[in-house]
């Protein structure tokens, strides 16, 4: 019976999100709400309803996330678990696990206090509040993801790939690059979507810097305004019921469901590694 | 041969130099923390009451007695329940189509980012059930989110008994809840609650939840209630850091943000310490 309660509450979530978001469109044209640039929900005249200035921040903070967090994360990742000594691992690998579990409320803080500067500073910016500070912060929050599983998928892999590729002459960076990595490679693909996914959902870290401008972004160094943050500035002043109400749950509902895609690939891509190798 | 090995160093240097710079970060992140929040950390900071006028005057404890009653709130909502239903799944229902999409939906929700359980909190708890903005709301949309962690957590942990161990029960005639009861939540329950505590050590720093379903920067007195609003280290510190104009604002918000993480490092460690004993412990 518990459990079955527990069913209906997730399965309930989709389903009350799914029934408040899809109300907006019974005013708002699918075309106009993804496909054009100006949100302005509280305009007295011709409020818009558009997401597209929304969606271009969460893909470029994410986007921004990902250039940082995949190379460093995997490289540290075949360090940790092929070439570092057992000593040095065996004090990083905990401390990694810690450092993920710091909030993401404290990064934004990090953000705004010593990244914003520095990044102002250095390209010459008058506030440095963009999305290249909080793509750096958001890269920095899903680093320790990645490294962690990607290094479990490695270590992972039989000891006998290794030592027949020793064994036919390769040097251990030929078994590297030529026995491990591709038969850890969708693992690391997993690893890298699970990355994905937090940087798109992220929100405090969003919230605190990457500047709250609704206007579309063309570079790096302007401030975006990611749906995530969006929801979470707006919500609280919105009468229940509104238009403006149900378009923010249809953002939501977004999310959700690029979350839930995202998560489900890299699901897929587990799956069908276990049945793949049976090892 | 010798261009190869050239090739080698060449890539473990780049690589160590990746490693070195990933960890330094992280670090570096932390020790930042510790140094800038360190200088305000005090005993009135700690068991203060929160003072609006001058924040050099008061303390942030109703904040850190908010945040404890939330995680008591989320460990009562979710823990019973997460397991309950790991339970069911993985030992009673059977492995058919139906129970497989149950569990890849419950291990996609883990995964669903906490601004959209916070704006469902709003609208199912905070709206529809009419709990007002309050510590309850907070601690059954923080438990919803936790949930699919520690399903999916308590799973694994199920996973991990031998299925000889059931086929021993089994063949000495005890039924299927004996064997739960006796053989696999023993083994099992360790496992099921170092997750529960990871899961609460994170629903403890979230903040865009609870931003829209119950907590408040400042109230002058300690929740009494489930239905009072209260305050959290987490929100507390993005509201100083943001929304302060007190000169010291930012300092003081660092100075909590040291408290929170000390607060999930502590649950943390106690995981950390947990599990190696287990690991010790086990030998099958």
């Amino acid at each position: 019976m518990v459990s079955i309660t527990a069913l209906m509450i997730l399965i309930g979530i989709f389903f009350f999100l799914f029934a408040t978001g899809i109300q907006a469109f019974a005013e708002i044209s699918l075309h106009d709400f993804f496909l054009k640039a100006t949100w302005n929900p509280a305009a007295y005249t011709e409020p818009a309803w558009g997401i597209l200035a929304l969606i271009t921040g969460t893909l470029m903070v994410t986007f921004g996330a990902l250039i940082i967090s995949v190379p460093l994360g995997i490289a540290s990742a075949i360090y940790l678990a092929e070439i570092c000594a057992p000593k040095p691992r065996e004090i990083i690998k905990p401390l990694i696990e810690m450092i993920a579990g710091i909030p993401s409320v404290v990064l934004g803080l990090i953000g705004i206090l010593l990244l914003s500067p520095l990044v102002a500073g250095i390209f010459n910016l008058s506030n440095g509040l963009n999305a290249l500070t909080s793509s750096i912060i958001v890269g920095i929050m899903v680093l320790p993801t990645i490294i962690t599983i990607s290094e479990d998928v490695l270590t992972s892999l039989p000891k006998e790939f290794r030592e027949a590729s020793l064994a036919l002459g390769a040097t251990r960076w030929q078994m590297i690059k030529m026995t491990l990595i591709p038969a850890a490679s969708s693992g690391i693909l997993a690893a890298v979507m699970l990355g994905l996914g937090r940087a798109v959902g992220e929100t405090m870290a969003v919230l605190m810097v990457a500047g709250n401008s609704l206007a579309m972004p063309t570079s790096f160094f302007d401030p975006v305004r990611p749906m995530t943050a969006s929801i979470a500035i707006e919500i609280k002043e919105v009468v229940k019921g509104s238009l403006h109400y149900e378009a923010l749950f249809a953002v939501g509902l977004v999310l959700f469901i690029i979350t839930f895609a995202v998560n489900f690939i890299s699901d897929m891509i587990i799956e069908k590694r276990t049945r793949q190798y049976k090892w | 041969m010798v261009n190869e090995i050239l090739r080698q160093k060449i890539y473990f240097a780049l690589f160590r130099g990746a490693t070195i710079f990933s960890v330094a970060t992280l670090l570096f992140v932390l020790l930042y923390i510790l140094k800038e929040g360190s200088g305000v950390i005090s005993i009135k900071f700690l068991t203060g009451m929160w003072s609006h006028a001058d924040i050099t005057e008061g303390g942030i404890f109703p904040a850190i007695i908010g945040t404890f009653c939330l995680a008591i709130g989320v460990c009562i909502v979710s823990i019973p329940v997460g397991i309950c239903t790991a339970i069911y799944l993985n030992e009673y229902a059977k492995d058919n189509y139906f129970t497989r999409i149950i569990k890849l939906a419950i291990r996609n929700l883990a995964g669903v980012p906490s601004i959209v359980y916070g704006i469902f909190g709003l609208a199912f708890f905070v709206l529809f059930l009419n709990m007002g903005t309050s510590l309850i709301a907070a601690s059954l949309t923080l438990g919803c989110m936790t949930l699919p962690w520690i399903i999916t957590a308590s799973e694994e942990a199920l996973k991990a008994v031998p299925y000889s161990f059931r086929e021993g029960s089994y063949a000495l005639g005890a039924a299927k809840w004996e064997t739960i009861r006796k053989i696999v939540l023993p083994n099992s329950l360790s496992g099921m609650l170092t997750g529960s505590i990871l899961g609460i050590s994170r629903a403890i720093g979230e903040t865009a939840p609870i931003i829209m379903v119950g907590a408040t920067f400042y109230i002058s007195y300690l929740p009494t209630s489930p239905f009072d609003k209260f305050m959290a280290l987490p929100y507390h510190l993005y509201i100083l850091a943001t929304q302060h104009s007190s000169p010291y604002a930012r300092e003081y918000a660092m100075g909590t943000s040291l408290v929170l993480i000390a607060l999930v490092f502590i649950l943390n460690s106690g995981v950390f310490i947990l599990r190696y004993n287990l690991r010790k412990r086990k030998e099958w």
